[in-house]
């Protein structure tokens, strides 16, 4: 089906983990969608944390352990819904807020951005179909 | 032998009687005894709080545990889950928390559920770091996994609810003779979790194991049912005493249980808290960063400072505060300052070292009449409660309700306790006084002199409350008991002995949470057996213990002068002034001493008031503040009233140079006197059953 080809292809192309099959597997018959509302909720509440991200990245100098904290956040976050390449991302970032070096945390954070947006993308077609 | 047996715990101080949370869990989730690993349903029905600031993660754990077929509450707030906790003693069996929480830090919210409930709890963060990982362990988490947290994890999270239940079954039984040889159990365990902390899991499963024991005193646990055993303010003073005594090396729970000498205790019970109290102090002694703030706030002078306290966990200063001549702001103050509570700095947790600069911090606070410090004499007293892990104090505090009036006494009480803990007194002492007035000072390097604020006006009870939120805090800061450090040794000193008869039932007070740290049981709070009033107070005075080993002295107890913190009633005046700051025992020997004369009836007034003050900071006015203060830092905190108090009640010539405390205490107590009165020792400790402490 071509679902499960693209849901394949997202596993294979690193987008996701098993945290995610887990999500799946905790749908039943009284949250059959289980897994949609979480990724839902997960874009939903990201947003305030991506946007407090971004403010703190215009800040100079940068406060680092702010950063950190921010990110560790949405890490968590991240996570839970088995995003895989934007946790790497962040856990990227997370190393360049520990070595403070203010290029590389730029750079990083544009990456998380990219990884999450392409996700939700990716995930909004796949549960379309 | 039966899980149902084990169950039946005596909690003293829960006062919902009986069954421990396994218990109920028991009957909710249709436990047997022998079948808990047997039966089919079980674990279903485990009653899981799960806390996570991420709704997302919150959803998915939620989701995954009910999987698990848990009975599973969520929250995304660490107060929030205190709260719930709180309000439902025995309705959870566990608790999930994540470590990185805007509100509150994870390992403190885990300190204070390690304390008031003492239930496993489980961290968890997207984190693995090792020192991450080994906070974990040391502030007493039985286990630590990475999120995202697999199902199969959670799955065995109800061993950890077992093998608590089992430990304190197994105290029961083996109540006083055994080596905790056999706690074989469960071990190896872990290896099959998922978690990423095997080699902790073990390690804290064992600690738990020691911690468990704490509880259960066997001959009657199983008839009784009354809640675990709860370490009282006094009991801990006795414990701390007992440690000091033996010195800390060599401190065995045998021994130890020997020197304690109290009925129904068991060696496990014993050993049990002298682990927690040993990751007290360790605690405190190595962890200082978290307490920042506590030597900030402590620096407020005026009632914000008191935030620090905070440590006395969730000590609902508000009932403190009840005394109406409470400023609310101390209250407030208190409160922060007890129970790290939202209100103020959540923090507090100072380790000792920072309690010793709280109380320097208190000196400049608490300063009451300046010139009297020197009466209080042992500027140590301050220092009076610090080491006792304050949990207990806090709750203690949160009885000390004190009456409004009375609570000239009231900081003194706080004192009591704080004898050991030197800090706690200082902050009680801090808390004690209305902010504005003559707060407490309390030096830190033992000659902490409690000041308690003078305003006069109205009798502020710095009391009790003072007294015991500084115990509290100082003790509760560091959660554990760390506390002790300075005054460590002394802490024996505070020891309210148990024999001080006139106080009131020790039992009163539930003072269940600390678990190790000192739950200084109320104990007889007030020692006051001179006082007859005191007497009368023992309703409130219930938790601390150290009141009403001052009270022993009654009238000279306070004369502890240096007493520093020796809370030992009879000892006051020395006993043991040990390390703990004399100070903190000063004060409650300074400002009682004074008082002595004579006034005893009035201390016990005053006493009286401030432990339903609570904070009173108020009036320590001389005489009953300082009798009653229970010694430790009430006394000081009293003296310092006494000093201070510039009260048009009082004469004000008392305060300055005599600060005797008599005469500041006497002052205070005629002020007080009209509103005094025995009756307020009524009320004051109905809150400090532990239970009632709002939360």
């Amino acid at each position: 089906r071509q679902v499960s080809l693209i849901r394949q292809s997202l596993f294979d192309q690193g987008f996701l983990d098993e945290q995610f099959i887990q999500l799946e597997e905790l749908g039943d018959d009284a949250n059959p969608n289980f897994v949609e509302e979480v990724v839902s909720l997960y874009y939903r509440d990201s947003v305030r944390l991506i946007h407090n991200l971004e403010q703190a990245l215009e800040k100079s100098p940068l406060d680092y352990n702010k950063l950190d904290e921010y990110m560790h956040q949405f890490k968590g976050s991240s996570s839970s819904i088995g995003a895989k390449k934007v946790k790497a991302e962040c856990t990227q970032f997370k190393e360049f807020c520990m070595a403070e070096y203010r290029e590389g945390c730029m750079r990083t954070f544009q990456q998380v951005k990219r990884e999450y947006t392409t996700l939700k993308k990716k995930l909004e077609a796949y549960f379309q179909v | 032998m039966t899980l149902n047996q084990q169950f039946c715990e005596m909690n003293l101080s829960d006062g919902k009687g009986s069954m421990s949370s396994v218990s109920s869990v028991v009957s909710s989730a249709g436990w047997r005894a022998a079948d808990v690993v047997a039966d089919n349903q079980f674990p279903a029905g485990l009653r899981v709080l799960v806390v996570d600031d991420d709704t997302t993660c919150l959803l998915v754990l939620e989701k995954t545990l009910r999987a698990c077929q848990y009975e599973v509450t969520k929250c995304n707030r660490a107060e929030i889950a205190l709260s719930l906790l709180r309000e439902k003693k025995n309705g959870y069996d566990i608790v999930l928390s994540d470590v990185h929480m805007p509100d509150m830090d994870g390992f403190k919210l885990l300190e204070h559920i390690g304390l008031e409930m003492d239930l496993p709890v489980i961290m968890m963060s997207v984190d693995a770091g090792k020192d991450v990982v080994m906070k974990g362990v040391t502030h007493g988490a039985c286990d630590y996994l990475i999120k995202p947290v697999r199902i199969e994890a959670l799955k065995n999270i109800w061993q950890h609810v077992v093998r608590k239940r089992k430990n304190e079954w197994k105290d029961l039984e083996q109540s006083g003779s055994i080596e905790d040889g056999d706690r074989p159990q469960k071990q190896a365990e872990d290896a099959d979790y998922s978690s990423s902390v095997n080699e902790g899991n073990w390690r804290n499963s064992k600690k738990r194991k020691d911690e468990e024991e704490e509880v259960e005193e066997r001959d009657d646990s199983s008839t009784l049912k009354k809640p675990r055993v709860v370490w009282s303010v006094e009991l801990h003073q006795q414990f701390v005493a007992a440690v000091n005594q033996l010195g800390i090396d060599k401190a065995v729970p045998k021994k130890i249980l020997e020197l304690m000498n109290v009925p129904g205790l068991t060696r496990e019970n014993v050993a049990s808290h002298l682990q927690k109290y040993r990751l007290y102090l360790r605690r405190l002694s190595g962890v200082s960063q978290h307490q920042p703030n506590l030597s900030n706030s402590y620096i407020n002078p005026h009632e914000a400072t008191f935030g620090p306290m905070a440590s006395l966990n969730g000590l609902d200063y508000q009932t403190l505060s009840v005394t109406a001549q409470l400023p609310a702001q101390s209250l407030a103050t208190l409160q922060a300052a007890g129970f790290g509570r939202s209100n103020t700095n959540p923090g507090v947790s100072m380790p000792l070292v920072d309690q010793r600069n709280l109380f320097s911090f208190e000196n400049p606070k608490l300063r009451f009449g300046d010139g009297q410090q020197q009466q209080m004499s042992s500027n140590k007293q301050m220092n009076l409660l610090h080491g006792i892990p304050t949990t207990m104090e806090t709750k203690q505090l949160a009885n000390l309700h004190h009456s409004a009036q009375s609570f000239g006494t009231m900081n003194m009480q706080v004192n009591a306790h704080g004898g050991q803990r030197s800090q706690s007194n200082s902050f009680l002492m801090q808390m004690g006084q209305p902010q504005s007035r003559g707060q407490i000072l309390s030096e830190t390097s033992g000659e902490k002199v409690l000041r308690l604020p003078s305003t006069m006006e109205q009798p502020i009870l710095s009391s009790g409350l003072a007294g015991g939120v500084l115990s509290r805090n100082g003790i509760g800061q560091n959660g554990r008991a760390a506390g002790y450090p300075p005054v460590s040794q002394t802490s024996a000193t505070l020891n309210l002995p148990i024999n001080h008869a006139a106080e009131f039932p020790s039992n009163s007070f539930p003072i269940r949470s600390t678990p190790g740290i000192c739950n200084l049981t109320s104990k007889g709070a007030f020692q006051e057996e001179d006082n007859s009033d005191i007497k009368g107070s023992a309703g409130f005075i219930p938790s601390y213990d150290i009141f009403t080993d001052l009270q022993q002295h009654k009238t000279h107890g306070w004369e502890l002068q240096n007493v520093g913190l020796t809370f030992d009633p009879s000892q006051l005046s020395n006993s043991r002034q040990t390390n703990i700051d004399a100070t903190s025992l000063v004060l409650d020997s300074q400002g009682f001493s004074s008082s002595q004369s004579g006034r005893n009836g009035n201390a016990s007034v005053v006493n009286k008031s401030l432990y339903s003050a609570g904070v009173g900071t108020q009036l320590v006015n001389a005489e009953n503040v300082g009798q009653r203060l229970n010694n430790l830092h009430v006394d000081n905190s009293i003296r310092v009233k006494a000093e201070r108090v510039p009260d048009p009640s009082c004469p004000t010539t008392l305060f300055p140079e005599q600060f005797g405390q008599e005469d500041l205490m006497s002052a205070l107590l005629r002020q007080q006197q009209g509103s005094m009165g025995p009756a307020e020792n009524e009320f004051d400790f109905d809150g400090y059953s532990m239970d009632n402490i709002p939360v």
